[in-house]
């Protein structure tokens, strides 16, 4: 179990420290993400009231194209070099690799959200009607679905012809109920209408039933020959 | 020589499930002969139902045998699948325009049908652009998620569209069926498990 740890850390650690000299992933999705919100205001260009309904999905919508894009990279990497194929032939855990990515990928997209929040608060005029500390598990919840199923595809992905075009083709039609559960419970918040309780709930299980899925059959796709 | 037998059982099966569906069935009071597409819409959605799940149990053997049987079992189910999900998704509007008076509605049923259709849409998708040796492992792990995920689809459209009306199948019409409607369904039932069988099999020898 140690082993396990300390070879996710070390994935994690490796995989930060390549991020923050390169700053590759990060950029690539901040600058998405940000021509997302510019161009959505500039489609739907919605008073504050509007916005508050929509914002929810815009927000998804932006995030998940940003995430698709770190997503693709993030096995990328360990193409070059044949740095996939030492792993398979390492002695270290598989989950332990999985998770690494996981974390990093989880850690990157959640800086970025982190970052663009503020922008859609200022452009789209938003305040909160509802408690908008519950968006704080929202947001959790819902990377942390985009992202542990996302990592996972990203590895399918990787052995078909067309790697980025298949990602999103794979990852899109499973997800469908996390983005509705993350919209949802987004929009509820913002227009405190309703507890969102339910849609946290239903994240939250789907966060438990895919990572265990992931862990249990990761090992037998990064062996796959 | 099975396969013949097979061939000429489904064949059979058909024509009876037409004429119970076409004529022996009595005619709906208030939708007209319309319903009768009922016949073919409700056991082509158990069928795909079907296939899907074995889809989902040859997977698992699969990835715990690495039997190549199963994988191509696995193919031909998701196939297949496919095919009677797509008749669902094509004769339901046709019903819904003169009966509900709008094709489509975002409800719990009809969304989760969409839904599957296109996660072993992305199945098949997957099993095509992926190359060598890994593709059944990896399809496989898909079809695991995919099926995991219908449940979950379900739920989350059923509390996202409470206010929406059941559709009628559940209601009234599922519990008040006149039994020679029932007769009629139940015989294309088995008419379409025949048929997907035999396409199954057509398909699992290639």
């Amino acid at each position: 179990m140690s082993s396990l740890a300390a070879v996710t850390a070390s994935n994690l650690r490796k995989d930060v420290r390549l991020e923050w000299r390169s700053k590759d992933a990060v950029n690539a999705m901040l600058f998405f993400a940000l021509l997302v919100v510019v161009i959505f205001s500039f489609a739907f260009d919605p008073t504050a009231e509007e916005s508050r309904q929509i914002v929810g999905g815009l927000v998804w919508v932006a995030f998940l194209f940003a995430a698709i894009v770190a997503l693709n990279q993030a096995w990328m990497r360990e193409l070059r070099n044949q740095v996939l194929d030492a792993y398979r032939v390492s002695p270290a855990p598989a989950n332990a690799l999985f998770m690494g990515k996981v974390l990093g990928n989880f850690f990157f997209i959640s800086v970025v959200e982190a970052l663009l929040m503020p922008l859609f608060v200022v452009f789209y005029n938003l305040r909160s009607v509802g408690p908008a500390w519950q968006l704080v598990s929202v947001f959790l919840l819902g990377t942390w679905a985009l992202v542990v199923v996302g990592t996972f595809f990203a590895a399918i992905s990787l052995r078909t012809r067309s790697r980025e075009v298949m990602l999103p083709l794979i990852l899109f039609p499973i997800s469908i109920p996390a983005l509705l559960a993350m919209v949802e419970a987004t929009t509820m918040v913002l227009t405190g209408t309703e507890t969102p309780r339910f849609w946290i709930t239903l994240l939250l299980v789907y966060d438990v039933i895919f990572t265990t899925v992931c862990l249990l059959l990761f090992e037998t796709v990064l062996h796959a020959e | 020589m099975k396969f013949k037998i097979l061939a000429v059982i489904t064949f059979l099966l058909l024509s009876y499930a037409l004429y119970q569906g076409m004529w022996a069935a009595p005619r709906e009071a208030t939708m007209g002969d319309i319903q009768r597409i009922f016949y073919y819409h409700v056991p082509s959605a158990w069928t795909s139902f079907l296939c899907f799940f074995a889809n989902f149990i040859a997977s698992i053997i699969y990835l715990a045998r690495r039997n190549l049987k199963a994988d191509a079992f696995a193919v031909s189910t998701a196939e297949v699948g496919v095919v009677f999900c797509t008749v669902v998704l094509v004769t339901g509007p046709l019903w819904a325009r003169p009966v509900w008076g709008i094709w489509w509605t975002w409800d719990a049923r009809l969304t989760t049908t969409l839904v599957l259709w296109l996660i072993y849409v992305s199945y098949l998708m997957l099993r095509r652009y992926s190359t060598g040796q890994a593709t059944p492992t990896l399809a496989a792990a898909l079809a695991i998620f995919g099926f995991l995920d219908v449940p979950i689809v379900y739920m989350s459209i059923r509390w996202w569209r409470t206010q929406h009306p059941q559709p009628v199948i559940a209601g009234g019409q599922g519990s008040g069926l006149d039994p020679h409607m029932w007769a009629a369904v139940v015989w294309n039932w088995a008419a379409f498990m025949a048929f997907a069988a035999l396409l199954i099999w057509v398909r699992y020898r290639l």
